[in-house]
């Protein structure tokens, strides 16, 4: 069949038109794309600010000094009116709109810190502190509607004074102490206890797994009376023994992670490894322990913020004991002594948080690959 | 985790399967549990021996007062029946709001009506936000997000106890400042009356918050496990989002949703820290905080009534259990497990 000339012609303009089209709809899936992502973003970006928003009040309200809090009106962050010296005395500065002054172009949009020289209510006289050769002019405002000129003060003894009441450089080393020893005690504990669920089989273990598990749920307030009964019996109350010597027999949560890292590397390695003689305890060190750097590493960090952290041992063990207080004691009694000084307890609050904080930046992603390893979707 | 849990009964071991152990299997026996040794010792030491310790505790009279510690003597069951009828316990439902005054237990249920929904939809909303294919950079949202799960409990309070704050807080200056709200209509959040106790849950509830970090990291992991197809293929049956997201995505990721609800419930029964802290623990205002495990903490540190406590901690030790039970029953009917049978 021969087409037409006319049809030929036709046909053609068909398939660039569908060509064109097909560019102009992807085109425009490209800009709902493009759309969509500044809108997710954007919106993810929003949450986020007011998310952590209470940490640039932390910083800021711990850069305050008393007033700086307490005056109405003053923005968020430290921030002081400056006065300005003038024939002798202190003069407050505001911030005034120049279209209402004397001398200056009435259209404009521009404001300027003056200093206030004599108040009035519908004009004031002001003076401008970085052009002193215009001399003092008149503007038509009133001085109690204007914004004070505020600047950036931070006051940063506020830090020192936290330093010195709590004895900072103590309550660090302690916490350090506390969170270093417990994690080694987990880790060789965990890692024996993980090594014997995942590699051995007999009879009565799934039993004794599930049992594990099920100390996950179990309330602590059923077992804390005879166990701190027993330790004030034998008189570790006020010691750290009861919070460190419980680490060195293992823990559900991480046993639970490393058994499940265990799980998923090949059996060939530590058969082979056994078949040439090796120990069990040999196996361990030797194949497994190099291959789960992740793992162990996941549970380092854990389990150091975990005693970073530690609020609830310290205080029924230790509180007796102010020279053995961690940070998190130590900071909560803030709230008696510096109820009145927030300034205080928010540079203190700062100070306690700085060690985890840091911590987690460096390793943050062993952090999400322990919630990953434990293979959480059942 | 919980996979494992539900094989309970195929798990107990027969005294056969020990009689016929091979010289091989003796040995592997042996070893195992050599290597298991740290944890069983410990499990007896510090989970086992306390608890039928603190059962013994429940039928004894032991307190200490004035410094003495009264001769323990056998009372059966009278510290259960001082408990029923303890309106400060409220774990009698008659008496758990009596003379406007809430039971430990009813404040516990009350907070929970508030912060589990919070505590579950918060980190999901988040986590659905950070599985969106449009979001730029979703790593470093995701590790931001996490970020604060790491600051100490203490300062965290400290931090939105500041924030919160009635007069100097950003929260009551944008009401105040920025929506132009009176000063008098704004709420004093943790510093607010008995007749407002609603704030206060708020209050704990938004300090809350801040933990979601693992809750959402786990919600991100189930969201990634729904295999795309299903998606593609609501999508050719022409399902909406909202079809999508509770025909498909619910289904799907049900079980970290029981996984993160099981762990809350259990968690919502021992809490107390935050009120311990932000109202020294002393129930104020009218009693609207003092939570459950706070009542328990109180009974045995401060007034030093071991064998009360050792009640309270068991009953409470029921409570979770019956709670458990009946959320792992409920499973079946709305929890999916991908590759069982229903038959």
């Amino acid at each position: 069949m021969k087409l037409s000339g006319a049809q030929q012609k036709n046909d053609i303009i068909n398939a660039i038109s569908v060509k064109e089209k097909t560019k102009m709809k992807i085109s425009r899936i490209q800009l709902k794309n493009g759309f969509n992502a500044t809108f997710v973003t954007v919106l993810t970006i929003a949450i986020l600010v007011i998310f952590l928003a209470p940490f640039a009040f932390m910083v800021f309200t711990s850069l305050k000094t008393q007033d700086q809090i307490s005056i109405v009106g003053a923005p968020i962050w430290p921030a002081q009116p400056p006065v300005y010296e003038h024939n002798g005395k202190e003069v407050e500065v505001f911030t005034v709109p120049l279209a209402k002054c004397a001398g200056f172009d009435p259209s404009s949009g521009a404001t300027r810190n003056l200093a206030l020289v004599k108040k009035g209510q519908k004009e004031s006289t002001f003076l401008d502190p970085n052009d002193l050769g215009r001399g003092e002019f008149i503007c038509a405002v009133s001085w109690r509607s204007l914004d004070r000129g505020w600047v950036f003060s931070p006051t940063w003894s506020n830090y020192q004074e936290v330093w010195d009441t709590i004895d900072y450089p103590r309550l660090m080393w302690n916490t350090t102490f506390y969170a270093i020893a417990t994690t080694i005690a987990v880790l060789i504990s965990c890692t024996l206890v993980a090594f014997g669920f995942s590699r051995f089989r007999f009879p009565g273990r799934d039993f004794l797994f599930i049992v594990l598990i099920s100390t996950i749920f179990l309330p602590g307030a059923v077992t804390i009376v005879p166990t701190y009964t027993f330790f004030q019996r034998i008189g570790w109350v006020g010691t750290w023994l009861p919070l460190i010597v419980p680490a060195f027999f293992a823990n559900a949560y991480d046993v639970f992670l490393l058994r499940q890292y265990f799980m998923t590397l090949p059996r060939e390695l530590d058969e082979a490894a056994m078949i040439d003689g090796a120990s069990p305890f040999r196996v361990l060190w030797s194949v497994i322990i190099p291959q789960s750097y992740p793992a162990l590493m996941a549970v380092t960090v854990f389990h150091i913020v975990y005693a970073w952290n530690d609020y609830f041992g310290p205080l029924i063990y230790l509180t007796t004991n102010r020279d053995a207080w961690p940070i998190s004691i130590a900071l909560s009694t803030f709230n008696s002594i510096y109820g009145q000084r927030p300034q205080l307890i928010q540079a203190g609050a700062l100070m306690a948080l700085i060690a985890p904080l840091i911590l987690f930046l460096i390793a943050q992603r062993f952090f999400v690959q322990g919630i990953v390893i434990t293979g959480v979707e059942k | 985790m919980f996979e494992q849990l539900s094989n309970f009964r195929n798990s107990l071991p027969s005294l056969k399967s020990f009689r016929s152990l091979t010289p091989l299997g003796r040995r592997e026996l042996r070893q195992g549990m050599w290597f298991l040794s740290p944890w069983i010792f410990g499990f007896l030491a510090f989970t086992l021996i306390p608890i039928i310790a603190t059962f013994f505790f429940t039928f004894i009279n032991l307190k200490i007062t004035d410094g003495i510690a009264s001769t323990p003597k056998w009372v059966g069951f009278d510290n259960y029946v001082d408990l029923w009828n303890d309106n400060q316990a409220g774990v009698n439902p008659k008496t758990w709001f009596q003379g406007g005054t809430p039971g430990a237990l009813w404040v516990t249920l009350a907070f929970g009506l508030i912060a589990l929904p919070v505590g579950i939809f918060v980190p999901l909303g988040i986590a659905v936000l950070m599985n969106n294919k449009h979001l730029k950079g979703p790593n470093f949202f995701r590790s931001m997000f996490y970020m604060p799960f790491i600051v100490p409990f203490v300062a965290a309070v400290f931090l939105w106890g500041g924030m919160l704050n009635s007069q100097t807080g950003w929260i009551n200056r944008f009401l105040v400042e920025v929506l132009n709200m009176s000063k008098d209509s704004v709420p004093l959040w943790a510093n607010s009356g008995a007749g407002e106790w609603g704030w206060i849950y708020a209050t704990y509830t938004i300090m809350g918050i801040w933990g979601i970090g693992n809750a959402m990291l786990i919600f991100i992991a189930g969201l990634q496990n729904v295999p795309t197809e299903l998606y593609d293929a609501a999508k050719v049956d022409g399902a909406n989002g909202w079809q999508t997201f509770w025909k498909v995505t619910f289904p799907m990721i049900s079980p970290v949703i029981f996984y993160n609800l099981t762990l809350s419930i259990v968690g919502l029964f021992q809490y107390f820290l935050v009120p311990l802290v932000v109202n020294q623990g002393t129930g104020r205002p009218g009693g609207f905080t003092m939570f459950y495990n706070l009542y328990l903490y109180r009974n045995f540190f401060l007034f030093q009534n071991m064998s009360y406590g050792a009640t309270l901690a068991w009953v409470l030790f029921v409570l979770i259990l019956a709670v458990t039970i009946l959320l792992f029953w409920s499973a079946k009917y709305w929890v999916y497990y991908a590759g069982e049978s229903h038959s």
